[in-house]
């Protein structure tokens, strides 16, 4: 009798305790290795902290003041932003039309699927590898067949803007297909009768691209262009291969924000401190690229929106 | 008759047949799509393959061929073997860093595998308070930047004495937010409740239960985790770079470590690449598909 009861109390405390039991390895592992780090930047941020040497004396906002003052701060911040921009904005357009002919009943469709998302399976340091061989400025092959055309190689080291196109081209040649797969996908849940009232109404192939399909993707570009801002402005792996010195170049040309964060604090100085003030400044310009993001797609809708009512 | 016709009018008019021929005169639905179409798309997949083969053009050649000719020759040489065995016997690790890449790799998989799909059962399926509100959490947890938490996770690896240890790659990536929210979403609808109750009817335990019921169903979804996290974790570099550094590297660490050394022998190092990309091809050929299918799923729930 009382072992029966023992047994149901057990069984409810199962049912009870169960649920929260399975989801506390996300939660548990997400304090330690993902909340308790970002704050623990703010904390190490506001002290002297060396790599070796360990924490120090509380010295305030010194390390922002520090950084801020530095000519390699504003640097890193244009390269990364010229960069992302570089990467997303030809890469978003480039796949919306890459998906607009996958979305027509092709042959081996699967082949041509799997044909444009072959390059996310290479790494981004054998990309970079790789494109580092056909940008390179000598012997290079963008350059090579620039020359045998007739014109003049193109310092793509030298000039910060030519470097920049040539580390997004790393970008946009990995994740190109992979987005493109994600409107695809999109482009398919818009029903087959819309397109046919808008052909019925006269309009042309253009037309219907522009009218119907691109308005109706806006809710998966809204997704795409705010995972690739919080992944894009981290960026480090293809600048940081895009020499054998992996500093961003002699005059810091293609240094991003990481590759900045990873220099003060693995580099010469071993600053803790400035490393943490970096990644906290770039941790709110990631949030207010998200708000603007955020208020720029809605002013969009609503236009749009409005547009869709006349 | 039908020229001015939507298909679903032609549907109820003449027929399934009539609507699909209405539609394939509209719209490319049903119509083969013309020439040009497949002749942008064979641009597109050049761009995407030639790096590729570029590649492979290289790393069998050597140093001075690849001097002369910038632009190299549409055959492979046959120095490729070789090349890959001076890769990977150069100085830079390439066995260790291959059978690390391997452990964290399958590690990591198997990890946010269990581990997702367990959290995603408990959101799916089971009834406890403030569910809703932590899976939100969860969900946001997504949009932090967690590689800007290097500085102290690099701290706390070094109390715990993990740098250059594997362990300090695979735990933080055990399991991940997106993991959680792709088993959660897959397991609402593949699972019946029914399932579930018919197991705990027969008295088994809550996690005899998940295992017995709801691992099964989640097979489809869990193999397309599993891919995701490998290529993922295969292709991870920042944190192992800074971790794990030059004595215990994975692939794309030792890869680094070969442009830094070897910087002026080009096949060499496009060999290097072959070995350290040739797994993942072949995992892609094999189930690339499903690869295909679980980005275009992701898409329609997310």
């Amino acid at each position: 009798m009382n072992q029966l009861t023992w047994r149901q109390r057990l069984s409810r405390a199962d049912v009870k305790a169960s649920p929260y039991l399975y989801i506390s390895p996300f939660f548990i592992l997400f304090f330690i290795v993902g909340l308790f780090p970002l704050l623990y930047t703010a904390w190490v941020s506001v002290h002297q902290w060396h790599l070796i040497g360990g924490q120090g004396d509380l010295v305030g906002l010194t390390n922002y003041v520090d950084v801020l003052q530095q000519p390699n701060f504003y640097k890193a911040l244009r390269n990364t932003f010229s960069i992302f921009l570089l990467s997303s904005v030809p890469q978003v357009i480039a796949a919306i039309v890459i998906a607009y002919m996958l979305d027509t009943n092709l042959r081996a469709k699967t082949f041509w699927r799997m044909g444009v998302l072959l390059p996310y399976v290479v790494a981004p340091v054998a990309v970079s590898l790789i494109f580092a061989k056909i940008f390179a400025d000598q012997s290079g092959l963008v350059n090579a067949v620039i020359e045998s055309l007739g014109g003049t190689g193109i310092g793509w080291h030298a000039d910060p803007f030519a470097s920049h196109v040539a580390i997004a081209t790393m970008v946009n040649f990995r994740w190109t297909g992979y987005n493109a797969l994600i409107f695809l996908a999109a482009m398919q849940a818009i029903p087959r009768e819309i397109y046919e009232a808008a052909i019925v109404d006269g309009a042309s192939r253009w037309r219907t691209f522009f009218s119907v399909t691109v308005p109706m993707l806006r809710p998966t570009v809204i997704f795409v262009v705010i995972t690739s801002t919080i992944g894009g402005l981290q960026i480090f792996d293809e600048p940081r291969m895009f020499d054998t010195l992996g500093q961003g170049g002699p005059d810091r040309q293609w240094m991003t924000l990481t590759m900045y964060i990873y220099e003060l604090g693995w580099g010469a100085q071993k600053n803790f401190g400035r490393a943490a003030a970096v990644s906290w400044l770039l941790f709110l310009i990631i949030v207010a690229m998200g708000l603007v993001n955020f208020a720029i797609t809605r002013s969009i809708s609503s236009t749009a929106g409005k547009k869709g009512r006349r | 008759m039908y020229n001015q016709m939507s298909s679903p009018m032609a549907q109820q008019l003449a027929g399934k047949g009539a609507a699909r021929a209405v539609r394939r005169r509209l719209h490319g639905v049903d119509k083969r799509p013309s020439w040009r179409t497949y002749l942008v798309l064979a641009l597109v997949l050049l761009v995407s393959i030639y790096p590729l083969y570029f590649t492979i053009l290289l790393g069998s050649s050597d140093a001075t061929t690849i001097a002369r000719n910038p632009i190299p020759s549409l055959i492979p040489e046959g120095n490729l073997w070789d090349n890959m065995v001076r890769a990977v016997q150069s100085d830079i690790k390439f066995w260790t860093a291959l059978l690390n890449s391997v452990i964290v790799a399958c590690v990591t998989a198997a990890s946010v595998v269990f581990f997702a799909t367990l959290a995603g059962y408990s959101f799916a399926k089971l009834r406890f308070r403030g569910s809703g509100g932590l899976l939100v959490f969860v969900i946001a947890t997504m949009a932090i930047p967690t590689q800007l938490s290097v500085v102290p996770l690099f701290i706390l690896m070094a109390k715990l004495d993990w740098v250059g240890k594997l362990q300090a790659v695979i735990v933080p990536g055990m399991v991940t937010a997106f993991g959680v929210f792709w088993m959660t979403q897959y397991l609402r609808e593949a699972l019946p409740f029914e399932l579930i109750e018919a197991a705990r009817v027969d008295g088994a335990s809550m996690i005899r239960t998940f295992w017995s019921v709801a691992l099964p169903a989640a097979r489809p979804a869990a193999a397309m985790l599993a891919l995701f996290t490998f290529v993922a974790s295969w292709t991870n570099f920042f944190w192992p770079f800074i971790i794990l550094g030059s004595t215990n590297p994975t692939l794309p660490v030792s890869l680094q470590l070969l442009q830094a050394s070897y910087f002026k022998d080009y096949s060499l190092i496009m060999a290097g690449v072959v070995v350290a990309t040739l797994p993942l091809v072949l995992v892609f050929i094999a189930a690339g598909r499903h690869l295909v299918s679980g980005i275009m799923q992701g898409a329609v729930k997310g």
